[in-house]
């Protein structure tokens, strides 16, 4: 870990990017009188967050939660059926095929199913949000746990390790960089759906998440408010990627060549 | 065979295969552990309570002059450090029977010296049986008491000696013409096995 970048030449040049893109889609919007309904003005997209901060934080808190449930939960489960995939070829070729349906599943199709069973709401949220993000998880660890060291393998057989202690003296530490680069993808996934969940369960009247307001935002034209709306998405994703990127770096600053430059 | 990793096709290995410990071709280190923390790991595999274990690592550590190095990490090191620690890994248990299967081969000229006269002296002090697989006709001559010369696959017996030079070896016997001779006869025997 020698001579990082500072803060702030990482900070800056995405944030120069960001400033100069608004600017110019602010005079893009001015100059050609593009119309609110089809584009709003960046600047009437900030005066609309000013304005209207606690429904927004309302809507945040809303689909952080349902987003953070099913993160969690596609991180433990996924980590587990991982784990009870590793242990057997045959058990590996009988479910194996079956953990893609998570991530061929078209979630805008099931959605309507989900709020049936689990009435429209935070659960059915949480679960869309779960089925989106758990197949990451499951291939990420599974290729971990299988990619162990042979020769480690055998040198805890030789001491008399218990299959317990190989599990996790071994093959949980050895997949931990694979983990992690699982729940990444998982933690920008998780948001997607809950937010697509949100547009379908809305439907039925219950909760005020982002994707809830991005979908009557639409109805009446104000892209203002939509445009708020997917920026807030956007940031809790940003937010929720960078926190895992936190506990990846934690976890591995010692030893893994990914966090060491 | 020996480690109980392979079944023999024919015949049988009889032994007792509590106190064998083992040193790979790489170091094959946990990466996220200690250099202390990975000494430590057979006897806690074998259930040895963590102060003593630690303990025990220390000494090996200490042996083998990593005193220095014991709360570093694997990716901080050296090849030649990291081979240490493997090599520590093993004496940990006070094992009677080191199997090292070309423990310093990947290591550059001096290192492998250094270390063969290394092992040399812990051999003197430990009196453990060490069956040490190298394809260097000069580090098995520096090393053995015993030469045994297979051929290539399937593994035959060509030649099966004692090397008759002084118990206590240090760097200067690579000098010796006695060393040179021994060496000699090794590679000779390698020939006639078709190597």
């Amino acid at each position: 870990m020698t001579d990082r970048p500072g803060i702030f030449r990482q900070i800056l040049p995405p944030l120069m990017v960001l400033i100069a893109a608004t600017a110019a889609t602010e005079v893009w919007v001015r100059l050609f009188h593009v119309r609110m309904f089809l584009f709003p003005r960046p600047s009437s997209v900030l005066r609309f967050m000013a304005a209207h901060p606690a429904d927004l934080l309302v809507s945040l808190w809303t689909t952080a939660k349902a987003a953070l449930i099913g993160f969690l939960a596609s991180a433990v489960v996924g980590v587990i059926a991982a784990i009870a995939l590793c242990g057997s070829s045959l058990v590996r070729r009988a479910f194996y095929p079956y953990t893609v349906f998570f991530q061929t599943v078209p979630i805008v199709a099931i959605a309507p199913l989900l709020v049936i069973w689990f009435d429209a709401g935070l659960t059915s949220v949480a679960v869309s949000a779960f089925i989106v993000s758990l197949f990451p998880v499951i291939a990420n660890t599974l290729a971990g746990l299988m990619s162990t060291d042979a020769a480690l393998e055998d040198l805890f057989r030789l001491y008399g390790a218990s299959a317990w202690a190989r599990l996790w003296k071994l093959k949980l530490p050895a997949a931990t960089p694979n983990i992690v680069t699982g729940l990444r993808v998982a933690a920008g996934l998780a948001v997607i759906g809950t937010v697509v969940g949100e547009f379908l369960v809305g439907v039925f009247g219950a909760g005020e998440g982002l994707g809830v307001r991005i979908v009557s935002a639409k109805k009446m034209g104000r892209t203002d408010e939509l445009f708020a709306a997917v920026l807030i998405a956007s940031l809790l994703g940003l937010a929720m990627l960078a926190a895992v990127n936190l506990a990846g770096r934690l976890l591995l600053r010692h030893w893994h060549a990914s966090e060491q430059d | 065979m020996i480690a109980g990793l392979d079944q023999p096709t024919a015949g049988s290995v009889e032994l007792d295969r509590r106190g064998i410990a083992f040193v790979f071709q790489d170091a094959h280190l946990l990466p996220w552990r200690t250099v202390l923390d990975n000494a430590a790991l057979p006897l806690e595999l074998m259930g040895v309570s963590r102060p003593r274990r630690l303990e025990a690592a220390r000494g090996a550590l200490q042996q083998i002059g990593l005193a220095d190095a014991m709360q570093r990490y694997p990716a901080q090191l050296s090849g030649g450090m990291k081979m240490r620690v493997s090599l520590a890994r093993a004496l940990v248990t006070e094992p009677k029977l080191l199997l090292l299967d070309e423990p310093f081969a990947a290591l550059d000229e001096i290192t492998r010296q250094k270390l063969d006269e290394q092992l040399r002296a812990l051999w003197a002090a430990h009196g453990m049986t060490v069956l040490f697989v190298t394809h260097s006709t000069a580090e098995a001559t520096f090393l053995a008491d015993r030469a045994v010369i297979l051929t290539r696959r399937p593994a035959r017996i060509v030649e099966d000696f004692r090397i008759d030079l002084p118990g206590e070896r240090t760097a200067a016997l690579r000098a010796d013409a006695r060393f040179a001779a021994v060496t000699r006869l090794i590679y000779n025997a390698l020939e006639r096995g078709g190597a």
